[in-house]
């Protein structure tokens, strides 16, 4: 198993969001927003399409402008920004070559060419993409791009990954790869927080559930309780398949 | 990559400086004198006997007595009389020194319609081309040339030339006047020189020329160093004591084009 | 002896003759004028490709109050007549200018500096206009990653090198073919400040087409040889997706 922490004592964790919201061109499309993110597991983000999933994960990793209330860390936020990941729905391939590609986090973190390309052809094994190292990012297949983007996102040892419906795209077995893969980086201490609409995947993966609805957070709770006993019809009806609006 | 390398190397073998030269002096001609191939004969021989490179300037009279009056060239050769004086009389140049003389010619269509042919003098010539309202092209950018031209319509009584419809100002040097010409089929004025060593003539031809006040007295001024420090005097005196010389005299005087000669040597002592 | 379009057929055949006997009597005075053509210009392209390309990837990614005009005026700039920009520079550089102590008229390096203010619009308005669309590509991504405005600027430069030849290509192109500025600048001195397209306009005044043509054909050539050289030695043509 690769090293994937640092290993830093402190953690930037927990993360709090205080009445949180977020705007576009000055319409409110998700908040306020109350929400802690703390310890370690799975945070499964939950809800409809156009429920707010993709603006929380953005809101949380700074992506999306915070535009009342507040998103903070326990450490300052220059210190935040290189100790958490992100990975996208559509993976964004840089125009280098595989190993240069994964390289690439290291070497923005100041680490020499040489050390950094050793270490990304070493993940890039890892991940299963060992006999790509020299090919072009760009003309990757769709699981391979995530994958790419799973180990861009890790090799810097992050105390937390956000992933953004990372399975949308991808079939069966490109999924279960990237579900082994985050379940090791998991064990390796790394917290994640991660949205889907495949309930499967939620129930395999998750330790905690965050269910958006309408721009705010309709319904938190562990793993366990959110599946077994939902409080809210909105939630029960959800868990059920039906259409939710 | 490669090829990063190999374009900084390519760049840094291009951005080196220079040698400076140490023997050269900058010098303003008319794109006439130079038209005329004497330049190519002079320069080597100045080479040889003073060891000297000269940068020649090939302008308009207009661009270079500017530069002169800039100080941007050590010494100018032009041939506009009147502009040189008021050069002279603003204290731009120190003195003028008359080196030689050409001769401004006629020409235009082989057939002639004006007739232009057997006019007994300058004036008589223009006013034929005015009277039959044949094209006539003109410099038209404030050259010695150009100046020559409009003060030859303003003898003959025609100063207002420049309103007519067969009156083409080309607002260009003597080379691009001449194309034009030979592109219109008109009548053009121009010097000797640029006219024989000119390669386009088309259809055109000499029709006139020999009356004296054609005549183009070529002069070398130098740069006032009371103004212009840096303008290397010593060198101009030497240029000018050659230009004014007896090899230079043997060089113009021999210098001929088609077995015509160009230029007649009347520097004085 | 009228003959129409004939003769200037006949003018163009022989330029073209006159470029290949130019071209393979090796003739030192052509040389001469490559030489200093491709020195002038591809010197300018280099300083104004160290301006230009992070000038333009810089306004790409800062938001300011005069980022439109500035981007504006950066376009306009690039249809400047090159003869404004001689004229603007031999001001500058003339004995009675403001740098005349310099000595730097009618030299190689004016005729850079002139090359470059030419260049320079062309090339970070391209570049700026290759960048911001792989900015929207790449936006999140640097974000994501906490690179500094430096290192976003560094990653776009580097990944979108391949259209950034191209416009270092377009200014090598401007330049190269550019006779106004260097004419007024440079002085189209012999064995000093002569180059392809002075040395053209100076054979066309004396109404020698054909050689002058010859000489046309030689730039051509040359303009194509560095072409091809660049998107060889950076392989633009063959890589297959970017």
């Amino acid at each position: 198993m690769l090293q994937t922490r640092l290993a830093p004592a402190d953690s930037i964790l927990p993360l709090t969001l205080t009445g949180a919201v977020a705007k576009v061109y000055g319409k409110t499309i998700a908040g306020p927003i109350d929400l802690q993110v703390t310890g370690h597991g799975t945070t499964i983000v939950l809800g409809p399409n156009g429920s707010g999933k993709t603006t929380l994960l953005r809101l949380m990793h700074g992506l999306q402008r915070v535009r009342k209330g507040s998103v903070t860390w326990a450490l300052p936020d220059t210190q935040a920004r290189l100790r958490q990941s992100y990975v996208f729905q559509s993976p964004i391939m840089m125009r280098r070559r595989v190993a240069d590609s994964i390289a690439y986090p290291l070497i923005l973190r100041g680490m020499p060419r040489k050390q950094a390309r050793a270490k990304a052809i070493e993940w890039a094994q890892e991940f299963g993409l060992g006999a790509a190292l020299d090919r072009p990012a760009p003309v990757l297949s769709g699981g391979e791009k995530q994958k790419l983007s799973l180990a861009r996102a890790l090799i810097s040892g992050p105390d937390i990954l956000f992933l953004d419906e990372p399975c949308a795209n991808l079939d069966g077995r490109a999924t279960r790869e990237i579900e082994t893969l985050l379940a090791r980086a998991q064990a390796g201490g790394t917290r994640i927080v991660m949205s889907t609409h495949d309930m499967g995947q939620a129930r395999r993966l998750a330790s905690e559930v965050v269910f958006m609805l309408g721009g705010k957070v309709h319904e938190t709770g562990p793993a366990q309780d959110f599946f077994n006993g939902p409080k809210t019809p909105q939630a029960v009806a959800f868990i059920n398949g039906d259409i939710v609006e | 990559m490669n090829w990063k390398s190999c374009l900084l190397a390519l760049a840094a073998s291009f951005t080196l400086a220079l040698p400076v030269f140490a023997k050269d002096i900058k010098l303003a001609v008319t794109t006439s004198f130079h038209n005329s191939g004497l330049s190519d004969v002079l320069l080597p021989a100045i080479k040889e006997d003073l060891d000297l490179t000269v940068k020649l300037l090939v302008v308009g009279t207009g661009q270079a007595l500017r530069l002169g009056q800039a100080g941007d060239v050590d010494a100018i050769l032009v041939h506009s009389r009147q502009a040189e004086e008021a050069f002279l009389a603003a204290g731009y140049g120190t003195h003028r020194r008359e080196i030689m003389y050409n001769d401004f010619v006629l020409i235009g269509p082989k057939d002639d319609p004006a007739g232009i042919q057997h006019a007994a003098n300058a004036t008589e010539a223009l006013q034929k081309i005015a009277q039959s309202k044949q094209k006539f092209v003109s410099r038209g950018d404030d050259s010695g040339t150009h100046k020559k031209e409009r003060a030859l319509w303003k003898a003959a009584d025609l100063a207002d030339v420049s309103g007519q419809s067969w009156y083409r100002a080309a607002g260009a040097g003597m080379g691009a006047t001449l194309n034009t010409a030979s592109g219109m089929n008109a009548y053009v004025m121009a010097d000797r020189a640029s006219w024989l060593n000119f390669g386009n003539k088309g259809d055109l031809a000499l029709l006139f020329a020999g009356d004296p006040v054609l005549f183009n007295q070529y002069a070398f001024i130098p740069v006032n160093p009371e103004l212009h420090p840096h303008v290397k005097t010593a060198l101009v005196e030497k240029l000018e004591n050659w230009l004014t010389g007896a090899h230079a005299e043997q060089l113009i005087s021999s210098y001929k084009i088609n077995g015509e000669l160009l230029f007649t040597f009347n520097a004085k002592p | 002896m009228k003959c129409w379009g004939f003769c200037r057929m006949n003018e163009i055949t022989q330029g073209l003759y006159e470029a290949a006997r130019l071209i393979f009597s090796l003739d030192s005075d052509l040389l001469e004028i490559v030489g200093l053509s491709l020195r002038v210009t591809l010197t300018a392209v280099v300083i104004a490709s160290a301006i230009g390309l992070p000038l333009g990837a810089w306004l790409v990614i800062n938001r300011f109050r005069f980022r439109r005009a500035t981007i504006a005026v950066m376009n306009a700039l690039m249809g400047l007549p090159p003869v404004v920009v001689g004229l603007l520079v031999y001001m500058l550089l003339s004995r009675s200018g403001p740098f005349g102590v310099l000595d730097l008229l009618f030299t190689p390096t004016a005729m850079i500096i002139a090359q470059v203010i030419i260049i320079l619009p062309l090339i970070a308005s391209i570049s700026h206009q290759t960048i911001r669309d792989l900015w929207a590509e790449y936006h999140d991504l640097l974000i994501s990653l906490g690179a500094s405005r430096r290192q976003r600027i560094m990653a776009l430069l580097w990944d979108g090198r391949r259209a950034l030849l191209t416009a270092m290509l377009a200014g090598f192109g401007r330049g190269i073919g550019e006779v106004g500025a260097i004419m007024i600048v440079g002085g189209n001195i012999d064995h000093s400040t002569r180059v392809l397209t002075t040395a053209i306009s100076l054979e066309t005044g004396k109404g020698n087409f054909a050689f002058a043509m010859g000489l046309g054909f030689v730039l051509i050539g040359l303009a194509v040889a560095v072409n091809l050289l660049i998107h060889t030695l950076s392989r633009t043509e063959r890589a297959s997706v970017w």
